[in-house]
C-alpha cells in the first residue's frame, strides 16, 4: 500500500524523537495549567449542586480520568494494529507508551468513581454497574497487555503478539459495555453513576470542559515523553542517537 | 463542604497523585534511558580506536 | 540454626519475588477478574429472598452462576492440549510450514478441543443442575446456552493460548487475558437460564450468544493463526 511521502517521516525515529521532544513540554505545561485552572474553578468558583451539594465536584475529575483511559486503549489498539500490519516499529512504541498511562488513569477513574458513589448513592461499589464493570475490565485488559509484553524476551515478538491482543480487546470493549448495560437494565438496581444527562449549566460546564482539555493535553504530553524514552531504548545502538549530546534532554 | 469534604479532597488528592506519578515516571524513564545510552557510547569510545589502527596496518 | 536458615531463605525469596512482579501479581489479578465475573452470572434480585419464596430460589440462581463459572474455568484448564503439546514436539511448526492453510489447522484443533474438553461439560450440566434444584426447563436452557456459548469460550481461550504459546507461566497470563473477553457470553448465558427459571422467554440472550458465537467462530481463528505465526516466527 503506497503511503504519501510525508507520512514516511512518522516512520523515522530521529524525526519523531525530535518532534516529540519539541511538542511534549508545551503539551505538558498547557495540560497541567489547564488542570490547575479547572480544578480551582471546579472546587472554588463553581456553585454547589442543588442535589448533590459539594460532592458533585468529583465530576471535574472522574469522567476525565475515565475518558483518558478509554482514549489510551483505543490509541494503543490503533497504533498496535498499524505497527502489526505495516511493520512500523514506531507504531508499536506508541502503543507501549499509551498502556501505563491508560492503566493508571483507569485505576484513578475506578477510585474516584467509588469515592463519589459512597455519599451520593450509598455504596462504594456495585457489581454489575455498567460503568464500574467496563472500567474494571478495561483496567484488567491494560494489565493483561502489560503482563503479556513482559513475558517476552524478544521485543519484536512482544510487539506483534501484544498487538493482536490489543486489537481483540478493543473489539470487545463496546461488546462488554453493551452486555453489562443490558444486564443492568434488567436488574433495575439503583441507577448508579448515571451522570445526569440533562445539560450542565454553563457555570459547571466550563470548568468541566477545561478539565477535559487539560487531561487530554497532559495525556498526549506524557505519551510523547514515554515515546521518546521508548525510541531511545529501541534505537540504543543507532548513530543518530549517539550523536545527540550525551545525557541531553531535548 | 457540607460534611462531604473528605470525599472530595481524597478524590482530588488521589487524582493528583496519579498525575504526579505519571509525569515523574515518563520523565525519569526518558532520563534513565538517555543516561544509559550515553554510558554505552562512552564505554565503547576507547575500544573503537585500537580497532581502527589495526585496519590501517593492513 | 534452623530458624536463621528460615529467615535467610524468607528474605531472599521475598527479594526475588519483589523483582518478578508478574509472579505474584497475576494470581491476584486473576482473583479480581473471577470476583468481577461472578456477580454478572448471578441475579442479585433472586438472591435476596422475598417472604414466601421457597428456599430453593437462591440456590437455583447460585447454581446457574456456579455452572457457568465452572464451565468457564474448566475451559481454561484444557489449554495444554491446544497448542503446547504440538509446539513442544515441533509438530506445530511442521503444520505451519505445510501447504495446508493455517486457518484450517486452527479450525481442526478448535473442533477437536471443543468435542473432547467442552462438550462433556455440557452433557454433565443436567446432573449438576439437578443438584442445585434447577427446574428441567431451566436446565435445558442452561445446557443450550452453554452449547451455544462454548464455541465462544473455546475460541477466546484459544486466542489466549496462541498468544502465549512457548511462554513460561503462560497459564497464569491466559486467565487474565481471557476472563474480561468472555464476560458478555457469561452475562447472556447466565441470564438466559435465569429467565427460564422464571418461566419467561430466554430467546433474547440466546440470540445474543448465538451472534457472539458466529462472530467468534468466524473471526477468532484469524487472530489465532496470526498469533501463532507471530509467536513462532
Amino acid at each position: 500500500m503506497k503511503l504519501p511521502v510525508w507520512f514516511h517521516r512518522f516512520g523515522s525515529p530521529p524525526w519523531v524523537y525530535g518532534f516529540a521532544g519539541a511538542c511534549a513540554p508545551w503539551l505538558l505545561a498547557a495540560g497541567l495549567l489547564a488542570i490547575a485552572v479547572g480544578a480551582y474553578w471546579g472546587l472554588v468558583i463553581a456553585p454547589p449542586d442543588a442535589r448533590q451539594g459539594e460532592v458533585y465536584r468529583i465530576i471535574y475529575i472522574h469522567p476525565q480520568t475515565a475518558y483518558v483511559g478509554m482514549m489510551a486503549y483505543t490509541l494503543m489498539a490503533i497504533a498496535a494494529a498499524i505497527g502489526f500490519i505495516w511493520r512500523i516499529k514506531l507504531a508499536h512504541a506508541v502503543a507501549v507508551s499509551a498502556a501505563p498511562i491508560g492503566a493508571t488513569f483507569t485505576f484513578g477513574a475506578l477510585i474516584t468513581g467509588a469515592i463519589w458513589g459512597r455519599p451520593t448513592w450509598g455504596t462504594y461499589w456495585e457489581w454489575g454497574d455498567p460503568r464500574i464493570m467496563s472500567e474494571l475490565l478495561l483496567l484488567l485488559m491494560f494489565l493483561g497487555y502489560l503482563a503479556l509484553r513482559a513475558a517476552f524476551d524478544d521485543r519484536d515478538k512482544a510487539d506483534r503478539v501484544s498487538a493482536i491482543l490489543a486489537v481483540v480487546g478493543v473489539v470487545n470493549v463496546p461488546i462488554i459495555h453493551f452486555s453489562v448495560e443490558w444486564w443492568n437494565s434488567l436488574h433495575q438496581t439503583a441507577s448508579i453513576m448515571q451522570l445526569d444527562k440533562p445539560a450542565m449549566p454553563a457555570s459547571m460546564l466550563v470548568p468541566f470542559l477545561i478539565m477535559v482539555a487539560g487531561f487530554t493535553l497532559l495525556f498526549y504530553g506524557l505519551l510523547l515523553r514515554r515515546l521518546q524514552a521508548g525510541i531511545v531504548d529501541r534505537e540504543s545502538g543507532a548513530r543518530w542517537l549517539r550523536d545527540l549530546a550525551p545525557g541531553a534532554t531535548p | 463542604m457540607g460534611g462531604h469534604g473528605p470525599y472530595v479532597w481524597t478524590a482530588y488528592g488521589i487524582t493528583l497523585a496519579i498525575l504526579i506519578w505519571n509525569v515523574w515516571s515518563a520523565l525519569s524513564l526518558l532520563r534513565r534511558n538517555l543516561r544509559r545510552v550515553a554510558g554505552e557510547t562512552a564505554a565503547e569510545e576507547p575500544a573503537r580506536r585500537p580497532k581502527v589502527s589495526r585496519m590501517e596496518d593492513d | 540454626m534452623p530458624f536463621r536458615a528460615f529467615l535467610l531463605i524468607l528474605r531472599r525469596d521475598l527479594k526475588v519475588a519483589f523483582r518478578r512482579v508478574s509472579e505474584w501479581s497475576l494470581p491476584l489479578l486473576f482473583f479480581i477478574a473471577v470476583s468481577a465475573l461472578f456477580p454478572l452470572a448471578l441475579s442479585p434480585d433472586r438472591l435476596a429472598m422475598a417472604p414466601g419464596e421457597s428456599e430453593v430460589y437462591g440456590m437455583q440462581s447460585l447454581g446457574i452462576a456456579v455452572i457457568w463459572m465452572g464451565a468457564l474455568l474448566a475451559s481454561l484448564m484444557g489449554l495444554d492440549r491446544l497448542f503446547l503439546n504440538d509446539s513442544e514436539d515441533g509438530s506445530l511448526e511442521q503444520l505451519m510450514l505445510s501447504p495446508a492453510p493455517l486457518i484450517s489447522v486452527v479450525y481442526g484443533k478448535l473442533a477437536a478441543h471443543w468435542l473432547v474438553s467442552v462438550l462433556p461439560l455440557v452433557i454433565l450440566v443436567p446432573l449438576v443442575g439437578l443438584s442445585y434444584r434447577l427446574t428441567p426447563g431451566a436446565t435445558a436452557v442452561l445446557a443450550l446456552s452453554l452449547l451455544i456459548a462454548t464455541p465462544v469460550l473455546t475460541v477466546l481461550v484459544a486466542i489466549g493460548a496462541a498468544l502465549t504459546v512457548n511462554l513460561r507461566g503462560a497459564t497464569a497470563i491466559i486467565g487474565l487475558l481471557v476472563l474480561p473477553l468472555v464476560s458478555p457470553a457469561l452475562i447472556f448465558g447466565a441470564r438466559a437460564a435465569v429467565l427460564a427459571l422464571d418461566a419467561e422467554s430466554a430467546a433474547a440472550p440466546l440470540y445474543f450468544n448465538a451472534s457472539l458465537a458466529i462472530m467468534a467462530v468466524s473471526l477468532g481463528p484469524v487472530a489465532i493463526a496470526a498469533a501463532l505465526r507471530a509467536g513462532l516466527e
